[in-house]
């Protein structure tokens, strides 16, 4: 008599119940493999935040990742944690990728502790991405809280490398005092190389301060936004983007062209482990980015 | 799906033979409660006579067996040159006796999830296809509300199922290895009599359901009572020991912990079933927690049940077994808790 089980092996089976769409490469299987990459380049950015060059070490590896702006991948300090991380670079720099990491828990400390030389993983990219090409040809208004600048730095890159499509760029970034301002280094290049207009503010001026103070509100009095032709990014903390997102409704911008980026805390990033879940809603799969509408409609999003 | 009728007496021989040839899981006995009915739980098995089929439900639910508590996702060996990280997910193929429908039916629904979402898990999809199961119909507890669900019959996701209809088994066979395994034993097609006791049985247990909830337009209903005072009554209640999500057969929700082996040469990542009554379930970096409240979680739990999320199409991913209605210690069940939204009183 035979009863034995036979054992499947499912690396060896074909994978899915439909077949695979081979121009999604996310549709395959996903494992916990993640790409090996190097710290090539630390950048301090602030005490707490600091930028990191990873490259990814194959070739093959390097040649099929490929993001959009507004993407985030899981970035493993093998034994110690996994975190989910924008992608701040521009997307057509396939040499390697940056991260912005702000030293917060277990993980990011660590990460900060890193040298030029450490391996790490990245898993991804995961989750919507700003569209880009739709908002050719129109105003472009970027504003950014805090350390939502560094999602908001991989759109103002595409702005820059296609500047001739877009017609005026602001970018409107805040803070809490001028210390923790990011990038400050690339502030000139932005307004002189790109032509975009930048603006700075911040709630509480030190004595070197000499710009603006008050809330990111405030700068709205100083730019002119024409609602029927310009396109919203907005990234910072959920107060924040309530504040900005009411502001710029009331001004007239529709509100499937306001584009918020929110922010969970995944374990996962591919809709499965529920953490990032708003109302019903994964943020890694359906988000991170969403236009206001959609944001309006997730329970307790805000 | 091809339909047979075995004899109790064939059906032993089997099972026993299943049992011989492959590792074998099974509902026994482990404890009896207070009132003195008993208390069960899948374990492995050495014969037939060491299960008790005539088992009401597990404590827990089969889901362990497929989402296991605690399961290592990728390991990581350091070197002086870096690390590497090794995946691993193969399984030893094991066999399932006695599975409830509301199990099966709760399997779909992490199929659907799991499987037939953007990113299929490989994890979970190996043990899935390494695993025979012999379903198995019950007349339902009391506090079983299934049937409102839909959920107290099953016509696929299993290997073989089994309806009781008096000395004889009425099998659904809906694979080719439960097909090929029954060519041992001998079965015959089923004769009008039987397919008539087939009905009565179906019928009966269909009428032997107790509870009912009303699920129809839930989804709107929990939208509309959102800020429904009904959710801090109930949060007030409840003790954030995420027990409910344990026993859930559909609770799939986790966390990832890494920890480093104390040679300081290894370091593991695991899978950890994580419950979202717990505290800590929606923090983020920087400690802000995005359901500070009992009754935010309570809330977002059924919200997950019976409002669904896209990926199962907005279906409730409830099956209605019950299980963390018996296992609350706060007493809360689902029945009450949606009767007092739809503000029955």
């Amino acid at each position: 008599m035979d009863y034995r089980l036979p054992k499947q092996d499912i690396n060896t089976e074909p994978f899915m119940r439909q077949s695979p769409r081979y121009n999604r490469k996310d549709v395959f299987m996903r494992t916990d493999k993640a790409y090996k990459c190097e710290i090539t380049n630390i950048v301090e950015l602030t005490p707490t935040e600091k930028l990191f060059h990873l490259k990814i070490l194959s070739d093959q590896e390097r040649r099929i990742f490929e993001f959009r702006p507004g993407q985030f991948v899981m970035l493993e300090v093998p034994g110690f944690g996994e975190v989910p991380i924008s992608l701040s670079s521009s997307s057509n720099n396939s040499e390697y990728v940056e991260l912005c990491v702000r030293k917060s828990g277990r993980t990011t400390n660590m990460l900060h502790r890193a040298k030029t030389g450490a391996k790490l993983g990245i898993r991804g990219p995961f989750g919507t991405s700003f569209p880009m090409e739709k908002m050719a040809g129109h105003n472009i208004l970027l504003v950014a809280g805090g350390l939502g600048l560094a999602p908001l730095r991989a759109p103002i890159n595409w702005v820059s490398e296609y500047r001739d499509e877009y017609k005026d760029v602001h970018i409107l970034y805040g803070t809490k005092d001028p210390d923790q301002m990011l990038f400050t280094y690339q502030y000139e290049e932005w307004q002189k190389v790109d032509h975009i207009k930048l603006l700075t503010i911040v709630e509480k001026a030190n004595k070197d301060w000499n710009g603006r103070t008050g809330m990111i509100t405030d700068l709205f009095k100083d730019i002119d936004i024409k609602p029927d032709d310009t396109f919203a990014i907005v990234c910072g903390p959920p107060v924040m983007f309530k504040f900005v997102c009411d502001h710029l409704d009331g001004l007239g911008i529709p509100m499937n062209r306001m584009f918020v980026s929110l922010e969970r805390r995944m374990h996962c990033g591919m809709g499965k482990c529920c953490r990032c879940m708003v109302g019903s809603t994964f943020t890694c799969v359906d988000g991170p980015v969403f236009d206001y509408w959609s944001v309006l409609n997730l329970k307790e999003a805000i | 799906m091809i339909h047979k009728v075995i004899t109790k007496n064939e059906f032993k021989k089997f099972v026993d033979g299943l049992i011989e040839e492959n590792q074998t899981f099974g509902p026994k006995q482990v404890d009896k409660r207070a009132d003195g009915s008993g208390i069960y739980q899948f374990k492995e098995v050495n014969s037939y006579d060491d299960m008790d089929l005539d088992y009401t439900v597990t404590y827990s639910s089969v889901k362990n067996f497929f989402l296991p508590f605690r399961e290592e996702l990728s390991s990581f060996d350091f070197s002086d040159k870096g690390w590497d990280q090794t995946v691993e997910y193969r399984v030893n193929p094991r066999v399932i006796i006695g599975v409830r429908p509301c199990d099966i039916n709760a399997l779909n629904i992490l199929d659907k999830i799991l499987i037939g979402g953007a990113y299929p898990s490989p994890y979970y999809m190996a043990r899935r296809t390494n695993t025979f199961l012999v379903g198995m119909d019950h007349e339902p507890l009391d506090d079983c509300f299934c049937e409102s669900l839909g959920h107290d019959t099953v016509h696929r996701g299993f290997n073989l199922f089994c309806t009781d209809i008096g000395d004889k088994y009425y099998l659904t066979i809906s694979s080719s290895k439960a097909f090929g395994f029954l060519k041992n034993v001998k079965v015959a097609d089923p004769v009008n009599g039987d397919s008539v006791k087939f009905h009565e049985r179906r019928k009966y247990l269909r009428d032997s359901f107790k509870t009912k909830v009303e699920v129809a337009g839930l989804p709107s209903v929990l939208d509309i009572e959102f800020k429904s005072p009904v959710w801090k009554k109930w949060g007030d209640k409840c003790l954030n020991c995420g027990t409910c999500a344990m026993v859930c057969p559909t609770c799939y929700c986790y966390g990832i912990e890494e920890t480093i082996d104390v040679n300081l040469k290894s370091s593991r990542k695991e899978r950890v079933q994580y419950s979202c009554n717990l505290v800590d379930f929606a923090e983020v970096a920087g400690g802000h927690n995005f359901r500070p409240l009992k009754e935010d979680r309570l809330k977002y739990r059924f919200y997950h049940h019976y409002r669904g999320f896209a990926q199962n199409a907005d279906d409730p991913i409830c099956v209605g077994c019950n299980r963390c209605g018996r296992a609350c210690l706060a007493r809360i069940n689902p029945k009450d808790v949606i009767s007092d939204l739809q503000m029955e009183d």
